[in-house]
Formats: C-alpha cells, sequence, structure tokens
C-alpha cells in the first residue's frame, strides 16, 4: 500500500523549442506552438511566449504546468515592482528576478527551460538563456528546448559570439539586420521540425525594437 | 573437446558472446545504446480483388528523425509483402530471412508462396525469442486460396483480419478504419481509406511522419505506390541561402616511415628443459 504512488512523477515534458536574437536595435524571440505528451499532440496553437513587461519577453519549453506557474508569479512580481517604483521592470533586472525565482525552487524546481529577450536601458537587444535553477547568462542569441541541439550549432556557426572572458567586454548582440535574424529563426526552425518529432505546428515570432512589439506565425510541418 | 573449438564460426541464430559482459557493464551504471526504432504507422486491408498495405516513413531514434524516408513495407515473395514496426533492424531482418526461406520453398515445390507458409514462418522465429525479437508485423498476400491479411506480434501471437493497424499510430489508423472500412470495397476506395489511416498517423502520432507509401496486392499483381502521398513538404527555406565558413585547412603534410621491423627467433627449449 505504501508504495502504490511510487512510479507517479509530478513533472511532464510538453517539448517544444525556443529561440532569442540580439541586434543592435532589435530583438527576437520565437517558439512553436506544439503541445506534446510523449507520442501524443495535445495541442498544435499553445504559444510558449509570454510579455512580462514593455521590453521583456520570455520564452519557455519543458513542462508548460510549471512554465505557467513560473510567467503568473512573475506577473504578479512585476506588478508589485510597478506599484512601488511607478515604472516598467528593466529586462536585465527581469532576468535577475527570473534567476532568483528559479534558484528558490532549488530543490523541487520549475520544470522550465527560459530565454528571456529584451531592450536594455539604451534599447539594445538583449537574450538571457537559464538552465531549470536558475544559473543564467547574458549572450547575444540562444536556444533552449527540445530542438535546441539542433539549433544552437547552426546559430554558433553563422552568429560567432565574442568570448565572455574578453576585457574590455565585447559587445554581444548579433551583426545582422532585423530582417536577417528573422529570416535565419525561421529556417532554424523549419530545420529543427524536419528532424525533431516534438517541434512544429506553428512557429510565433515576437519582434521588439523601438517601434514596439511585433508579432508574426509561420506554418510549420505538421507531422 | 576438441582442440580451437573456439574459432569454429558459429552455424545460425544469434550470438549470445557479449550477454553476460553487457549485464555487468549495464550494472556498472554503463548507459546501453539506442536502437533504430520506426514509432510507427502500417495498416492493411483486405478489398474485393485482394490485399493493401500502408506504411508510414518515419524512423526514428529517441525524439529524433533518424530517416524521414524510410521504406517500410517490405518484399516477402513475388505475391506477399509484408509492413514492418518496432527495431528496424529486427523488422529487416526477420523479413528478409524468411523471405529467403520462402524463396527455397518454391525452388522446393515449384509452387507460388502461400501468405500461411509465411505467417508460420514469421512467428515461429518470434515465439522462439520470446519478444526480444521487437518485430511487430503486418502481412499481407493473395495466393491460390484467395487474398489473406495477418497481424504477427513480437512474442509471436497472430490475428487474421479483414482490416489491421500497427505500431505507435495503430490507434489513429485503426479510428479511420473503425469508421469507414467495410466488406467489398473497390481498390481506390481501398486506397483512400488506407492514405487516410496511415495520414491520421503521421499528423496526430509523433512517432509517424513524413510520406505515404501503398502497396495493392491482387491475384498476380502488385502496385507498389512508394511515396503515393507527400503531405509533408518543408514549409520555409530561405531566398538568399546560407554559406558556412571553410573548414580548417591543412598546411602540411609529412609522412614518417615506421621503424624498422624487429626479427624475433625462437630459442628452442630453454625452459622446458630445466
Amino acid at each position: 500500500m505504501t508504495k502504490e504512488h511510487a512510479n507517479w512523477s509530478p513533472y511532464d515534458f510538453n517539448g517544444g523549442t525556443c529561440v532569442a536574437v540580439a541586434g543592435a536595435d532589435y530583438c527576437v524571440i520565437a517558439a512553436d506552438t506544439r503541445m506534446s505528451t510523449g507520442y501524443n499532440i495535445l495541442t498544435r496553437d499553445y504559444s510558449k511566449i509570454c510579455k512580462l513587461a514593455e521590453k521583456s519577453v520570455l520564452a519557455s519549453s519543458g513542462f508548460q504546468a510549471d512554465v505557467r506557474a513560473l510567467q503568473k508569479h512573475l506577473d504578479a512580481r512585476h506588478l508589485i515592482y510597478q506599484h512601488q517604483h511607478n515604472k516598467q521592470m528593466s529586462c536585465p533586472a527581469m532576468a535577475q528576478l527570473l534567476s532568483n525565482t528559479l534558484y528558490y525552487k532549488r530543490f523541487f524546481p520549475y520544470y522550465a527551460f527560459n530565454v528571456l529577450g529584451g531592450l536594455d536601458n539604451e534599447g539594445k537587444g538583449c537574450v538571457f538563456t537559464y538552465d531549470a535553477v536558475g544559473s543564467y547568462e547574458k549572450v547575444g542569441y540562444s536556444s533552449q528546448g527540445s530542438g535546441a541541439k539542433l539549433i544552437m550549432p547552426f546559430l554558433d556557426n553563422q552568429l560567432k559570439s565574442p568570448s565572455p572572458l574578453l576585457i574590455p567586454a565585447q559587445d554581444a548582440v548579433t551583426p545582422l539586420s532585423e530582417s536577417e535574424a528573422i529570416d535565419l529563426v525561421r529556417t532554424a526552425f523549419a530545420s529543427a521540425t524536419e528532424r525533431d518529432i516534438y517541434t512544429g505546428d506553428k512557429l510565433e515570432i515576437l519582434v521588439l525594437n523601438k517601434e514596439g512589439l511585433r508579432r508574426e506565425y509561420m506554418e510549420l510541418r505538421l507531422d | 573437446m576438441t582442440n580451437g573449438a573456439f574459432e569454429v564460426p558459429a552455424k545460425g541464430g544469434f550470438s549470445f558472446d557479449n550477454c553476460k559482459r553487457n549485464e555487468m557493464l549495464l550494472n556498472k551504471g554503463l548507459k546501453a545504446p539506442g536502437f533504430l526504432k520506426t514509432g510507427t504507422t502500417i495498416v492493411g486491408l483486405v478489398y474485393q480483388d485482394g490485399v493493401i498495405l500502408g506504411a508510414d516513413t518515419r524512423a526514428t531514434e529517441g525524439p529524433i528523425v533518424a530517416d524521414k524516408n524510410c521504406e517500410k513495407i517490405h518484399y516477402m515473395a513475388p505475391n506477399i509483402y509484408c509492413c514492418g514496426a518496432g527495431t528496424a533492424a529486427d523488422t529487416e531482418a526477420v523479413t528478409d530471412m524468411v523471405s529467403s526461406q520462402l524463396k527455397l520453398h518454391r525452388y522446393h515445390t515449384g509452387r507460388e508462396s502461400r501468405v500461411i507458409t509465411a505467417l508460420t514462418l514469421l512467428k515461429s522465429h518470434l515465439f522462439r525469442y520470446q519478444g526480444h525479437v521487437s518485430a511487430a508485423l503486418v502481412l499481407g498476400g493473395v495466393d491460390v486460396s484467395g487474398p489473406h491479411l495477418h497481424t504477427i506480434y513480437p512474442h509471436g501471437s497472430t490475428d487474421t483480419l479483414p482490416f489491421a493497424t500497427m505500431g505507435s499510430g495503430s490507434l489513429a489508423a485503426m479510428s479511420v478504419f473503425e469508421s469507414k472500412y467495410r466488406e467489398g470495397l473497390t481498390r481506390d476506395e481501398g486506397v483512400k481509406i488506407v492514405c487516410e489511416a496511415i495520414a491520421s498517423g503521421i499528423f496526430n502520432d509523433l512517432g509517424s511522419g513524413s510520406n505515404v507509401d501503398v502497396c495493392v496486392i491482387t491475384k498476380g499483381n502488385v502496385e507498389y505506390l512508394r511515396n503515393h502521398v507527400q503531405p509533408n513538404p518543408r514549409t520555409y527555406t530561405s531566398a538568399k541561402g546560407y554559406t558556412f565558413s571553410k573548414p580548417t585547412e591543412v598546411l602540411s603534410t609529412k609522412v614518417t616511415a615506421l621503424a624498422q621491423r624487429a626479427v624475433v627467433t625462437e630459442r628452442g627449449d630453454a625452459m622446458e628443459e630445466e
């Protein structure tokens, strides 16, 4: 009787892939919209992207129940921040808040793999990439989720980033124009969908720049 | 025991030489390598003049698509074909093996192979290996006694059915068959339902994907329709294309000859004498 629930797990894995690319005056955040479990598709139209503040956008794959709980928590924290400071949280501040939130659950983690994209205080693109327990790094581009191991080498090849150990610190943003970055992301997802069974259905792309936030979609393979 | 018994090559069957060692390594925490699985949708149905088989074309290795356009409808005999799901190597090996046994049997008897013969050979092999040969099959063909369709499970049990599905997409495909199958279908109706069943597997089961293969077997004729439907083209190709930086160049090459081979001469029986 005591071991009856020994096989039950509080976690599931819902698949999906996220990518973010930072440029000089823009940031592209993208994720597919498939949510699956095992060999089943739960829905073909679930957004993994969450706008946390005016200039911070979070894309997360992993276990979507945990992701949703995390998003709600961050939303609530951001609301408190607005009441206390009468302004929107900056993207680097949101990045630190996300890290702290994840580490707070170090021994019962949110099963969420996040990429945070946005614009910093100078309007420059920035991307922060995380593991499930809050280790994070500011980078020029990143990918997380089931297709990350397919996409990341492609991005590395196309957008070689400077070493983070260089002194003085080099700018991590990519040299691409906004339209080139979007084209790169579209190609990366079309390719990942060919080979990763958990990525597909539709691609949601968010573009942050000085004009504001723009959203576009692209069809992916449905199989 | 005869001298050099080790070197005699095995007469047939599998080699179990490494089982003990592998079990020990597994217990020491070694991760066993995964095998290529065709997490598959395969189907078959009997129609008015024969049998139609269908399959998707995706082969997976865990979450990765290993082959986007593999062939899962295997040749058994001129009048018999067999769809395979499970470990790719097993389905391939078991169908090839039985196919050659059938050919020898035809040379021996001078008659067309029967589906029941193929079925018996397959199930007795699978039963002998107690499910370790992971092949789940849909066997179809037309012989002297008419059209036949069977399913064979990895442990060796079999079914004889008017319509059948197998693999991870079997439920998706069966839902189509259960709602649309009837007796006395025409060829075109049959092919349409088979394609629909496979498409249902392709779109709703992550283990299945890419294209639809169909095989129509009638008395004295086989139509193998490879990639009959291709419902999953690539959705985006960059207009400008991509360049990849040049690989590391070879700057110089130098070949160093190996040292002169030492000559060892036997000194005879010095040790044995003492």
